[in-house]
Order: C-alpha cells, then sequence, then structure tokens
C-alpha cells in the first residue's frame, strides 16, 4: 500500500462555540486512512470521536468550527472546498452511517427512493437503472425479498434490517471512504455480529476504505486494520491492531483494557481494575496531559507541564503514544495483586420459581382497536431459584423475556399462572400494593438508564430519603439523614451529593445513587437490570465491582440481567439463558460458557466481541431477527435461526417445543438434538496459548 | 386652556428626526430580510482569541446599520418618556404627560430588572429569563401593566380622573382636550380624549387593567388545579377513568366558546344558580390538590402530616367558603362575617376556568403518559409508593417547564376571553372599564371616532404579547438545561 | 381502516347527542321560559300566566320527553291546553290537529320555527350558512398558504434572521384576537384617521358583501380572522419544521449530498406538515369564535351574527339549530383531521 492515503488528518482542531465561551472537542488529532484500510476510532463518550467524523463530513452545525489543522481526502483539503464541491463528494465519495438505524431513514419516503436518490444525484442515472442498482445493493447486503424490501416504508423493517438498508444506502455509489458511527449499539448481540460481518465482507468486496467509530474495543479488534484510541478530544495512541492490543504504550489504552472483563482471565487472578476519577469536562480539562489525574503514572511538573506531542514508538510500524513517560513505564510489570477475596458459599434458597407463566392480552391493532385478541407469552413455564448471596445471571436479548420476569417478581405485574417463593411465601400473585412493607424492601431493583433511574426535579439525598421513610427505617429526620449519609458511604459517595441535584452527577454517580437506593432498606434480592450497559467502559468496572462488594457485606442475592456475556462470566455463579420467554439454557456459570451448549448460547457466545488477540473464536453467524413476541414461531422458539436444525431428524423443531433435559447437576437445556451431538459441539472461545 | 398635541412643543424638531430614523430603520429592516432569503447559511469565522465573527458583505453591512439605526430609535424614544420628568407640564405633549403619569410603573420596572439581572444566577429559571431578549420584553410589557394595575387598584395613582365622572361637553372629544374650569381631575386635560359618555378614556385604559390583572391569573390557576388534579390520574392509570375523563374533556372542547359564554353568562343562568354550582365544584380542585399532595407525602409520619394539613386545608376551605358562598344566590349559608369576600362576576370567572380547564387536562395527560415511563416512576413503583405520591411528587415536579410555559400562554389566552365576554356585554356592566367593554363601546362608532376604542385595543394587545413572548423566553430557556 | 372510522363516528353521534341535551337543557331552563313567555306572550303576565302559558305549549313537560319529541323519537305533544285550545308541537300555524304528523324533530327535517325571524329554522341556518361558508373560504384561502409559507421559511434555518423575523410577526399575530385587528385595522384603513389621500381603500363594514363580496368590502373581515389563525398555525408549522429539520434522517440526506432546497422539499415537508395539518383542521373551531365576533364587529350578517342573535333573544329552536350545526361543524372537522392524519403519516397506516 503505497499509494496515496485516502483521508489524512493533519493536527486537526475543532471547536464548538457557546455565547459563554468555546469548547474544544478534538484537539491535535491526526490519523491516516489507507485505500482498502480499516481505522477504528476508539474512545468513551465525549472524547470526540463523533465529531472527527463530523468534522471529516464538514459538517459541523452552525456552532462547529474547524479551528486548525487540515482534513486531506484523495490529497484535496475539505476545509477548502465550497458547498457544492462537498455535495459532490458526500454520498458518492465518503458515505456515513450512523448508531439509529430508524433515524436515519426517512420515515415518509419508501426505502427504494431513499437509495434511488444516491446515484441519481451523483451519477444522473435514470429512474431505472437507479432502481436496478439499488436492486442489486439490497441483495448484496442479504437482505430477503429485496423487491418488497424497497416497496415498504422504514418503519416495516425490523432494526436490523434498518441498519442494512443504511450500509446499502452508503454503498450505493460505491464509495471509497465509509464511516460508520458506533453503527451496531442500537442493535442486539446476535444481529450485530451479522452485521458486522457484512460490514466486513463489504468493505472487502467493495474496496472501500473505513473509518469505524466504536466504544467497543472487541468490535474494533473484528473489523479494522489499525486503531486509534481517544481520550478527551486527544488521539492518545495509535498503531495497528496487533501492535497497541498487544504493546500498548500509553497508560490510558493499559486502564481501558484492565476495566474490561476478558474470558482469559476469572476474576481472582485478574480482577477488573476501575479507572479512579472522572472524565474532565470539555472546558476543565487540566493542564499538560489530560489523563494525568487519573493516571497511575503521573509525575507531578513533568505531566502538567505542557503540550504533550505524539511521538512514535520506536521499532513499530506506525505507532504513536501521546506520553512523555512511555519509555520508562515497565509495560510488562504484572497488576498489583488486589486483595483477592473469598468468594462466600451460597446459603439457604430464597427465592424459587415454579413454572412462571405471564401472559399479556394484546389488541392485534393498537390504533384502531377492537379486532382479535393476541396473547403475548412474555414468559413460558420459568422455573428456577436462587440462593443467598448467590449472583444469578439472566442472559438474553430484546424480547426474550427477561424484563417482564423482573416486573412480576418486583410486583408491578402478577402473574399469571405458577408461583413465586421468597422464604416459601408466595408473593407471585401479590401485586406490590398489598405486599407488606417488609417484602417490598426486601426486593429491590436497579435500572439500566442512569438518566432516567433518578427524579430530575428532586435531590440525591431526599431520594434516599424517601425510600428510607417508605421502609419505615428511622423515628425521625434525624435518624434517617444519618442512615442517608451512611448508604452515600457505602456506595461511596461523598457525604456532600446529598444536596445536589441528579443533574450535576455522572452517569457512573446517579448509577451509585441507584444502588443506595436499592439497599435503603437492606433489600436481600436485587435485581439488576443491565446495571452498567449504559455506563462507559472504565465506569462500568467501578460499579461492577460495588455492586459485588455490598453483595458480599450483605449476603444478597443478586438477579443480575444482561445481555453482555462478559461481564456476565466474569461476576455470576450462576447463568440462565432466555429466548422468546423460554429458559433455552440454565447452569452454574461453567456450565454455560462451556459445551455442550444450547444452539442459542453457542451463537451468543460467538457473537460477543472479545478485545483479546489470543483468543480465537468460532464463527457463528445467525440468519435474520429475533421474531416478534406477538408472533413466535412453532415447535422450538429458536428454530428459525438456528444452525443445528438439521441435526434433528423429523422436522422435530419446527412441531414441538423441546422438553427440559437435566445434562449435569443443575444443568438444564431445552434442546432436541441427541446427546451425541450436544457432546460433539466444540467449545466457541479457545484462548491462544501464549 | 389649550389642548394638547401629541408630542408638544418639543416634537416640533424632534419629529422629523424620529420619522426619518424610524423610515430608515424600517427599510434596512427590509433590506435584510430579503437579502437573507437568498443569502446562502451563516457563514461564522473563527478569530484566534476564540470568538466568532459574523459575516461580512452587503448583508452584514445592512445589518450593522440596522443595530446602529435601532439604537437610535430606542434613545429617541427614552428622549420622550424622560423629558417630560424635566421639562415643565405640556411641553412633550400627550405623550409626555402620558409618560410622566407612568412615573411610579417606569420606577418599579427598573427597581425589578436591576435586582433581577443582578441576583438573576440565583433565581433558577425566572432568573435565566434574564438570557433571553424575548422574554426580557415579554416579562417588561407584562410586568409594566402589573404594576399600572397595582397603582392604579391599592394607590389610585396614574388615573388622572374617575373613570366613571362623565363631564359635559366632552362626549367624543379627540385626545388633548381640556376640560372645564372646576372639573375634579389631576390634570386639566383627557389625555386620550372622551369616549361616547364624555368619560376619561385615559383613566379607563389604565384603571381596566386591573380588573384583567386580578382575574386572569388567577382564573389560570384554578383552571391549572382543575386541569392537573384531573389529568395526572387519566394519564397514569389510563383506562376507563382516562376514556371517559378525556371523553368529557373533549365534550367541552367541542362546544364553540362563544356559543358556550351566549348560554352560560346571562342573567336567567345566574338566576338558576348554576354558575355557583359550578364554582363549587371547580373551587374543590385546590383543596383537593393541596390535600393529596401533602397527605401522600407526610402519610408515613401521621404527627407531621396532621400538624401541616389541617392549618392548610382550614384555611384553603375558609378560602373555599368565602369564594363559593354569595349574598342573594342559591349558596349562602356562612355568616357574613365569615364570608370574607363576594365575586360579583363569578360567573364570568366560572366560565373563564371551565372554558380553559380541558385544555390543561390534556396537556397534562399527555405529559403524565410521557413521563409515567420512566424508570424513577418505576423505581418508585418498586419502593411501593402510593399512585398519588408518584403522580403528584415524581412525575408534576418534572412536567412543570411545559406547564409553565403554557401557563403564561393561557393568561394570555384567558385575558382574550375576557375581552370577547366584554365585547359582547356578557356578564359585565356596561360602566365596567374592562378592555373587552370598552372596545366593545368604541366599535359603535368606529366609522367615525377612532380614538375610544383603539387605546383599550392596544392596551390588550400588548398585555397578551408580552405574555406570549414571556412564554416563548421562558420555553427558550427552559430547553436549554 | 373502515372499524376506525366507524367508532370515530360512534363517538362523535354520542357527542353530538351530549352537547344537543346540553344546550337544551341550558335554554330550557326555568328562568329563560319564563323570558322566552313574556317576551312572546305580555311583558307583564302574572306568574300563573306564565305558568299555563308554557304548560300550554308543551314547556313543562319533563326534560327528556321535551328532548325526545326534539330530536324526533318521542311523539310530538298534542295538548289541550288551560284556555281550551288544543296545540300539538308537529302541527303549523293553521293547520288541523289531526293532520298533523305524530313525529317531528331534527330526525325529521324538522327544525322548529324561530321566534325572532318568524322563519322555518332550517332555512335562516342554510341561508347563513351559505354566507358564512363564503367567508370562511376566503379566510381559509388566505390563512392556509400564508401560514405554511410562512411556518416553513421560519423553520427550514432555525435562529436565522428569516427565521427570528417570521416568528415576531407570528407572535403578533396570535397576541391580536378579531375584535383588537378588528378594530386597529378598520381604524387604519377605512377611516380617514390615519390616511392623508382622498378614497379609502376599504370599506369598515361587510354588509354590502353578502351579496356583491369584493376586495373592498371582503379584505378586512377576511384578513381580520386570517391573521388570527395564521400566527397559530405558522408556529405550528416552524416548530414542526425545526424539528424536522434537526431529525437524523435530514443529516443522512445532506450527507447523501443532496442540495438544501431538495432536502426541504423532498425530505422535510411531508414530514412537517403532517402535525400542522391536525391543528389547521383544529382551527375549525376557532374560526367559528372569530367568524362570530367578525360577523358582528363588521355587520355581516351570516351564522355568527345569526348565533348572536338567537342567543341574546333566546330563540330556543334556533339556538338549537345554530348550536348542532356548529358542534357538527367541529366534530366533522376532527374525525376528517383524525383520517387524514392517520393517511399522511405512512407509520401509522400501515401497521
Amino acid at each position: 500500500m503505497t499509494d496515496q492515503p485516502i483521508l489524512e488528518i493533519d493536527k486537526l482542531s475543532i471547536s464548538f462555540f457557546t455565547r459563554l465561551r468555546e469548547i474544544p472537542a478534538v484537539m491535535d488529532f491526526s490519523a491516516t486512512v489507507m485505500p482498502g484500510e480499516a481505522l477504528g476510532l476508539v474512545g468513551e463518550s465525549g472524547c470526540g470521536k463523533s465529531t472527527v467524523a463530523l468534522g471529516v463530513m464538514q459538517d459541523l452545525g452552525v456552532n462547529g468550527r474547524i479551528v486548525g489543522g487540515s482534513i486531506k481526502f484523495k490529497g484535496r483539503d475539505l476545509c477548502a472546498m465550497t458547498p457544492e464541491e462537498l455535495r459532490d463528494i458526500r454520498g458518492s465519495e465518503i458515505a456515513m452511517i450512523y448508531q439509529e438505524p430508524m433515524a436515519s431513514l426517512n420515515p415518509a419516503m419508501k426505502i427504494g427512493k431513499q437509495l434511488m436518490e444516491v446515484p441519481m444525484i451523483h451519477e444522473g442515472v435514470s429512474e431505472k437503472e437507479a432502481y436496478a442498482r439499488a436492486l442489486e445493493v439490497v441483495t448484496d447486503v442479504k437482505l430477503p425479498d429485496p423487491e418488497r424490501m424497497l416497496k415498504s416504508y422504514p418503519h416495516q423493517l425490523s432494526g436490523g434490517q434498518q441498519q442494512r438498508i443504511v450500509i446499502a444506502m452508503a454503498l450505493m455509489s460505491k464509495p471509497s471512504l465509509l464511516i460508520l458511527d458506533e453503527p451496531t449499539t442500537a442493535l442486539d448481540v446476535t444481529v450485530e455480529a451479522a452485521v458486522v460481518e457484512l460490514v466486513k465482507d463489504l468493505g472487502k468486496k467493495y474496496g472501500t476504505s473505513m473509518l469505524f467509530i466504536s466504544h467497543n474495543l472487541g468490535l474494533v479488534l473484528e473489523t479494522c486494520d489499525r486503531i486509534c484510541v481517544m481520550y478527551s478530544g486527544e488521539a492518545v495512541e495509535r498503531g495497528s491492531i496487533e501492535d497497541v492490543f498487544d504493546e500498548m504504550q500509553h497508560p490510558y489504552t493499559q486502564a481501558l483494557f484492565r476495566s474490561i472483563p476478558l474470558p482469559g482471565a476469572d476474576k481472582n487472578a485478574r480482577p477488573l481494575v476501575a479507572i479512579p476519577g472522572n472524565f474532565p469536562l470539555p472546558h476543565e480539562r487540566p493542564d499538560g496531559c489530560n489523563f494525568g489525574p487519573r493516571c497511575d503514572y503521573f509525575e507531578a511538573g513533568r505531566c502538567d507541564a505542557g503540550f504533550i506531542p505524539m511521538e512514535p514508538v520506536p521499532g513499530n510500524d506506525r505507532h504513536q503514544s501521546r506520553c512523555l513517560k512511555f519509555q520508562e513505564i515497565d509495560w510488562n510489570a504484572p497488576l498489583q495483586a488486589s486483595e483477592t477475596t473469598e468468594k462466600p458459599e451460597p446459603g439457604p434458597v430464597v427465592l424459587k420459581m415454579d413454572n412462571l407463566k405471564k401472559y399479556y392480552e394484546v389488541a392485534a391493532n393498537a390504533l384502531f382497536g377492537g379486532g382479535d385478541k393476541k396473547v403475548v407469552k412474555a414468559n413460558e413455564t420459568l422455573s428456577f431459584e436462587a440462593r443467598e448471596s448467590e449472583t444469578l445471571a439472566i442472559v438474553g436479548e430484546s424480547g426474550c423475556g427477561k424484563s417482564t420476569f423482573a416486573k412480576v417478581l418486583m410486583g408491578l405485574e402478577t402473574a399469571t399462572e405458577g408461583q413465586i417463593l421468597l422464604d416459601n411465601q408466595s408473593i407471585g400473585d401479590t401485586a406490590i400494593e398489598s405486599r407488606d412493607t417488609k417484602t417490598v424492601a426486601d426486593i429491590q431493583m436497579v435500572f439500566q438508564n442512569p438518566f432516567d433511574t433518578l427524579n430530575p426535579s428532586m435531590t440525591v439525598g431526599r431520594q434516599i430519603m424517601r425510600a428510607l421513610e417508605i421502609f419505615g427505617v428511622g423515628v425521625n429526620d434525624t435518624e434517617r439523614r444519618d442512615r442517608m449519609l451512611q448508604l452515600l458511604d457505602l456506595v461511596k459517595l461523598p457525604r456532600a451529593f446529598a444536596d445536589r441535584m441528579p443533574r450535576q452527577l455522572s452517569g457512573g454517580q446517579k448509577q451509585r445513587v441507584g444502588i443506595a437506593r436499592a439497599f435503603a432498606g437492606d433489600a436481600r434480592i436485587v435485581v439488576a437490570d443491565e446495571p452498567v450497559s449504559a455506563l462507559d467502559v472504565s465506569v462500568q468496572a467501578a460499579v461492577t465491582d460495588l455492586l459485588m462488594e455490598i453483595q458480599r457485606e450483605h449476603k444478597t442475592t443478586l438477579l443480575f440481567i444482561s445481555h453482555d456475556l462478559s461481564i456476565v462470566r466474569y461476576l455470576s455463579d450462576r447463568v440462565m439463558v432466555m429466548y422468546l420467554g423460554h429458559v433455552v439454557e440454565l447452569g452454574s456459570t461453567d456450565q454455560v460458557f462451556s459445551p455442550p451448549y444450547h444452539p442459542y448460547t453457542e451463537a451468543l457466545l460467538s457473537a460477543v466481541p472479545i478485545a483479546d488477540t489470543s483468543v480465537k473464536k468460532k464463527h457463528i453467524v445467525l440468519e435474520g431477527d429475533i421474531p416478534s413476541a406477538m408472533n413466535p414461531p412453532s415447535g422450538c422458539p429458536f428454530q428459525t435461526r438456528c444452525g443445528w436444525k438439521s441435526k434433528v431428524a423429523g422436522g422435530l423443531c419446527e412441531k414441538e417445543v423441546p422438553p427440559v433435559r437435566m445434562l449435569a447437576e443443575g444443568h438444564q437445556i431445552k434442546c432436541h438434538l441427541s446427546d451425541a451431538d450436544l457432546s460433539d459441539m466444540e467449545p466457541v472461545i479457545q484462548i491462544a496459548a501464549e | 386652556m389649550e389642548p394638547l398635541t401629541w408630542t408638544g412643543a418639543v416634537g416640533a424638531f424632534l419629529n422629523p428626526i424620529f420619522a426619518i430614523i424610524v423610515g430608515l430603520f424600517v427599510i434596512a429592516l427590509i433590506v435584510q430580510l430579503v437579502l437573507g432569503l437568498f443569502a446562502p447559511a451563516m457563514t461564522l469565522q473563527a478569530n484566534p482569541d476564540g470568538t466568532l465573527a459574523g459575516r461580512g458583505g452587503a448583508l452584514g453591512a445592512t445589518e450593522t446599520a440596522g443595530k446602529y439605526l435601532f439604537l437610535a430609535v430606542i434613545a429617541l424614544i427614552l428622549v420622550y418618556v424622560i423629558a417630560p420628568l424635566i421639562l415643565p407640564y405640556g411641553m412633550v405633549g400627550i405623550i409626555g404627560e402620558m409618560s410622566q403619569r407612568f412615573l411610579p410603573v417606569w420606577i418599579a420596572l427598573i427597581v425589578t430588572f436591576t435586582l433581577s439581572i443582578i441576583y438573576r444566577r440565583k433565581l433558577g429559571l425566572y432568573g435565566k429569563l434574564f438570557d433571553s431578549t424575548v422574554g426580557m420584553i415579554g416579562f417588561g410589557i407584562v410586568m409594566f401593566w402589573v404594576f399600572t394595575a397595582v397603582f392604579v387598584g391599592l394607590f389610585d395613582w396614574i388615573a388622572t380622573h374617575d373613570y366613571l365622572t362623565q363631564v359635559s361637553g366632552l362626549k367624543n372629544k379627540t385626545p388633548g382636550v381640556p376640560v372645564p374650569e372646576g372639573t375634579v381631575g389631576d390634570i386639566p386635560h383627557y389625555l386620550l380624549g372622551g369616549d361616547n359618555l364624555a368619560r376619561d378614556i385615559f383613566s379607563r385604559v389604565v384603571s381596566g387593567s386591573t380588573f384583567v390583572i386580578a382575574i386572569a391569573p388567577l382564573a389560570t390557576i384554578f383552571a391549572f388545579m382543575v386541569g392537573i388534579t384531573l389529568g395526572l390520574p387519566a394519564g397514569y392509570y389510563g383506562g376507563l377513568l382516562d376514556t371517559v375523563l378525556s371523553f368529557l374533556a373533549n365534550l367541552i372542547l367541542a362546544f364553540p366558546v362563544i356559543l358556550l359564554f351566549y348560554l352560560l353568562v346571562t342573567p336567567e343562568i345566574v338566576q338558576t344558580g348554576i354558575p355557583s354550582y359550578m364554582a363549587a365544584f371547580l373551587f374543590v380542585f385546590p383543596l383537593v390538590f393541596f390535600g393529596v399532595l401533602l397527605n401522600s407525602r407526610y402519610y408515613t409520619q401521621p404527627a407531621k402530616r396532621t400538624a401541616i394539613l389541617v392549618p392548610v386545608l382550614g384555611i384553603l376551605g375558609w378560602l373555599y367558603l368565602s369564594i363559593i358562598n354569595q349574598k342573594g344566590t342559591v349558596i349562602d349559608f356562612l355568616p357574613a362575617w365569615m364570608d370574607l369576600f363576594d365575586i360579583t362576576i363569578l360567573v364570568v370567572f366560572v366560565s373563564v376556568v371551565f372554558v380553559n380547564a380541558p385544555t390543561v387536562f390534556r396537556i397534562v395527560r399527555g405529559l403524565t403518559l410521557d413521563l409515567r415511563t420512566r424508570d424513577y416512576v418505576a423505581a418508585a413503583q418498586t419502593r411501593g409508593e402510593g399512585a398519588w405520591y408518584i403522580m403528584l411528587w415524581e412525575i408534576l415536579p418534572n412536567a412543570r417547564g411545559p406547564l409553565i410555559v403554557d401557563f403564561c400562554l393561557r393568561i394570555g389566552y384567558t385575558t382574550i376571553l375576557l375581552g370577547t365576554l366584554g365585547f359582547f356585554g356578557l356578564g359585565l356592566s356596561s360602566e365596567s372599564p374592562d378592555w373587552g367593554s370598552t372596545i366593545n363601546e368604541g366599535r359603535k362608532l368606529l366609522l367615525i371616532f377612532v380614538h375610544p376604542a383603539l387605546p383599550p385595543a392596544v392596551a390588550l394587545l400588548s398585555l397578551v404579547l408580552g405574555l406570549n413572548l414571556l412564554a416563548d423566553g421562558l420555553r427558550e430557556e427552559s430547553l436549554k438545561d | 381502516m373502515g372499524l376506525f372510522i366507524l367508532r370515530r363516528l360512534g363517538v362523535m353521534i354520542l357527542t353530538a347527542l351530549c352537547l344537543t341535551f346540553i344546550v337544551f337543557w341550558l335554554t330550557n331552563l326555568g328562568p329563560n321560559l319564563e323570558k322566552l313567555a313574556k317576551t312572546q306572550g305580555n311583558a307583564r303576565m302574572s306568574d300563573e300566566a306564565v305558568v299555563s302559558w308554557l304548560e300550554n305549549r308543551g314547556y313543562s313537560q319533563p326534560l327528556p320527553v321535551k328532548y325526545g319529541q326534539w330530536l324526533g323519537v318521542l311523539p310530538g305533544y298534542v295538548i289541550e291546553g288551560t284556555d281550551r285550545e288544543t296545540r300539538a308541537r308537529c302541527a303549523t300555524p293553521g293547520q288541523p290537529i289531526e293532520e298533523a304528523s305524530s313525529f317531528c324533530g331534527i330526525l325529521q327535517g324538522d327544525w322548529g320555527f324561530s321566534t325572532v325571524f318568524k322563519d322555518e329554522v332550517s332555512s335562516i341556518v342554510a341561508t347563513r350558512l351559505g354566507l358564512t361558508g363564503k367567508l370562511m373560504l376566503a379566510v381559509m384561502l388566505v390563512m392556509v398558504p400564508g401560514a405554511l409559507i410562512i411556518g416553513v421559511l421560519a423553520g427550514m434555518r432555525e435562529g436565522s434572521r428569516t427565521d427570528r423575523s417570521l416568528s415576531t410577526v407570528s407572535i403578533i399575530t396570535t397576541a391580536t384576537p378579531e375584535y383588537v385587528s378588528g378594530v386597529i385595522l378598520i381604524a387604519a384603513l377605512a377611516t380617514k384617521a390615519f390616511i392623508e389621500w382622498d378614497t379609502i381603500p376599504f370599506k369598515g363594514t361587510a354588509t354590502a358583501a353578502m351579496d356583491d363580496a369584493n376586495f373592498e368590502n371582503f379584505f378586512l373581515p377576511v384578513i381580520t380572522i386570517a391573521l388570527y389563525g395564521m400566527g397559530y398555525i405558522a408556529r405550528m408549522t416552524r416548530a414542526s419544521m425545526t424539528e424536522v429539520m434537526t431529525a437524523q434522517y435530514i443529516r443522512t440526506a445532506r450527507l447523501k449530498g443532496v442540495s438544501f432546497p431538495k432536502i426541504v422539499l423532498k425530505h422535510a415537508l411531508r414530514n412537517a406538515l403532517i402535525a400542522p395539518f391536525t391543528v389547521i383542521m383544529l382551527q375549525f373551531p376557532w374560526l367559528l369564535n372569530g367568524v362570530v365576533i367578525v360577523e358582528t364587529l363588521f355587520n355581516y350578517k351570516g351564522f355568527g351574527w345569526v348565533l348572536v342573535q338567537a342567543a341574546g333573544n333566546n330563540d330556543i329552536e334556533l339556538l338549537l339549530g345554530v348550536s348542532i350545526v356548529s358542534v357538527f361543524v367541529v366534530l366533522i372537522t376532527q374525525l376528517i383531521s383524525d383520517i387524514g392524519y392517520v393517511f399522511l403519516n405512512p407509520r401509522i397506516r400501515i401497521s
């Protein structure tokens, strides 16, 4: 690859201007993308990675300005182009794909028209030719029934299909550069895997260079050739994937890797290390190294002295780091062994589900009303037990019924059939209003979205105090205030936060308040509904650790709902895999994460991107999307996407729901596959011996 | 006495200058508008010092010119306003004298603005209003009328004559007419002329502000109480309750307002006592609202709850009874010493609340539908909070932004409704100085005498405009969070 | 879809029944009837005379019975009065009682007889509605395109000077109710007060426009109504347009290389017009308000003027007729707005 680079960004600086001040979003950013190369841009939210993409597109809005540096596309400076020239390049030479597929498509325009527009604008082709082109590209992105697709409106498609259409639209004019801004964040894991696969294949097929923006290191590893790590508006390290992943040369990159759970190590040998402190606000960046205040290797007087340039790492090709000390740091030094904690033995059974069923009746046609009622089977015969101080993970993608299950357990809904036994007392058909305070306080929940979990117009302290009031803790306000401050201590927040409003807190801090509130009445069972999935990677580790620590102290039973298998593997004792309301597999963590698997578990494991170059994964890509719970397939819920279906004779999978089988002590699975087939399964994840 | 001219002696040389500058300003404005339609989107240039420079070229030039001209216009207006304070009576004509009469209002406005701007960072949303030009202008206009109403109503300042006294010989006389010797009044002129009953129009207009400023916000508050108390459960519970309440709200909304007024606001209806019953029903909502609000918050501490609830409900209950209890109507049971006040235009008040409440209901219901899916609502549910606590303490405070904006708009709308009632002579006595009635009186001879109808029309327009601008500013600022 | 319209129609009829019943109840309250008796009979009637006058004419029957008769689902009354005269609801003056039909209500097409105009209600309503229809049509023709253009121009570049100027204009017009703008417009354009030259461009009364509408006599009433609604619709359009212009798919289109005018016309407009459409339709009850004010102000004897006359004189049958028509106008526009919304918005149409 000696020819001219497709994209050459040189010392780019972008600022946003408000009435009060200039806010620098990107500073001194350089990057090069060669033809056919894929560059990954990684960083946490707010680090400026999307701003770089918009800067390349010259679409920074009214307030955004490029204040320095240049962006050259095939040797031409994009910043110096007239609007007309830019319009020519956009869509035909550079195309962009973003996060929300639904929002990226015009809801009032047929998909065909939206696709055909691209070549019609840029190449002036006839409508007929454009249609033929659209058909071809839609076929390329592996959508079923392309002609029908072109005739439909965006809302008639599922999320995965929409994202494929967006990709198709980007490829309509065979651009030389494709910018993908978190293209799969809104999608389920198995769908994400398929889309990533597609992007990779098409990139090769069309010879397109890619700028892939993501917060997920694993995803970048799977898709890109080179990587650039950003922190607070600056690129801190860049190089080839292998160099950066295996020989990282910047403390932030290292800290980032240490804070994500990898399958290669267990929690005692390689505990998660959270990055201390918080992401600096754009106008409160420190002098010198932005990462300085959170860095383990920080040296006062040197790291905060002034501008720090990117320096090449000797010996590696185009590998650079923005650190003064990278040549002094011993990158292979083992982690200081944090105190290894003994896992307490699970106690007696606290919670028992017995053939729990939850059906909803839904009007078939929501808007026009009337008509047939459909029964949505949100939970189908759920049975399991959870013990004291045990972590049970519930894993599944959207529509699998995990949230419904949480609602029934909390008493926000009542079970259609079956029982929930708390200390051998049935609470399954008691709505929350009729539960006694003790029961309510015993089962509490931590919510997913940190921006939604706290009432925005009440101080943090008041919200916790209110929970204490309701649970009848303390006899007067002074006592409750003391207890509230203790709870803040428990979640490691400064006591001064009691008088803050939620909007003054960061996502991770809000989530901590949410945890404090859940433990206000000394909850014995805590349902954590994806408590960290909306947080940044470096914060995730801290919140997860906090949750586990409190659990150890309080002997809490933790029901951890998640779609993220890495974190589940890291913290849970037992795992329950759900698909379309069915429990397809249940067992201890080791049992579930090693063969024999349920075919769905196998696909799920394969779909999770892992940020470790030494891990070899089996490649399983599922066809299609998750069926709607309104309209589930006949027989086995997974049969429409199952890769093992052909091994079962007589089309049994399409006819009957498989029975629950016990494979080993405490390991159950819902599948028709024969024992022989199951034992033939190979492990999905293998760690290459080093 | 000589009749006053509009701008007096000072005007002789100020007026031409003013006319020229205003003319230039209008031209600049039009040129800008036309150019703006065709000019490309604003291209800002970032300067090295971190500021942004505007565009140059023809458009930029007209913009700068327009800015200076605007400042000149403002400066000249200030001259007209300030000059009469220094010059002797009559020098600046009618405009000068009017400005002089409003002196207490100017002082109050200056004090309010100075204090607010100094402490704006500590004043929450109200303080942020002073970051928005539109909001400030709106707030200024609204406060102008509020202060006018207060000073006229409480201290009898500003007005020059009694608004009911008829002075013979001044019927339909044009602005600036001198009053005959010996007429009681602060100044020897009718500043804005006389109406068809020879009363002073200026005094009637400023007195009319008390009526609007007293009734419109109060009626809007009641409408909000009703709308909130019913809209929250309708949105939160949904189902049958929602269907029934929404049906009733739509029922009222499908009624053309004027028809409703003509049916409700008549002496015969007052005779049947229907307004009193409606008042008894509608005005009980604040009582319910505050009762439930406090109870849901403090029910876990019964002693504290009772200590708070009893006085609050006691006072509110007393007010409630005083409002609905009225001599000579169907509801007349309170002994006279307990009846604090009588509202003579109860029927007007009730019908305005009645017309506004369904719209508020719909807004609150919509907001509730949106907010009830939030996680913090779910969190409250999972700790076993009562439904009313969730509605009033978890949902309502977070709906306050749109509600405050709508509150301002709705006061303006209520002002329009009150004007409509006056315009059709419904429910108000013909002597009432309220703007609607005054417009109605004036418009009958409009084709011959313009001056009686215009001042109340402009007054009403400015107040409603002020409220709309205020709402706009608030919306803008509340969205910035 | 059919089911949806059917359900809406059901709700609509129920609403109409409730509303007419309320109007019926309010107009038939004791004091109103007493006033009617005194204006129709004798202003100095004794209380007993009033009672017997009302009894003889069927007004003393229970309210639901009267309503049923008016509606035409109950047979009209035949009452032998205290004055030995037999009166029947359905007998026209001079017609023998025996020949009168037994049902005569709205459903039979019999709208009753106006006591003020001494004419059939149906014919009064029909002629006046025609006149008002003319006015409304002119208003719509001015208001809707004007408002949409202002809204779209203002909303396509949020915060630009065009936006700010046009938004200010729309705020001012929404702050000006018809009785204010009417007065100001007449004063400014139809009197000598502010006009220096000899001929006055417009007429301050629209009475002549009832037979022969032209620019001179029709412009002011039309623009008076249109202004108030225009600002509101324009603001809605602007809000919806700015929202659409910041949508992700507009960015997609921009980054596809679509030019700005095409983005506005092809991508934004349709999505932006969904919300204002509903608003325009729901403006009809408002227009009715404006019509009443403007017809009074400009002395244009249309439907609104009749409403004022009927209500002011407690002309029960006429008032009921007027109410029915106005309520139906409101309800039908609501229905159209619902159906139109569904058609405009593909998201709802198909799911």
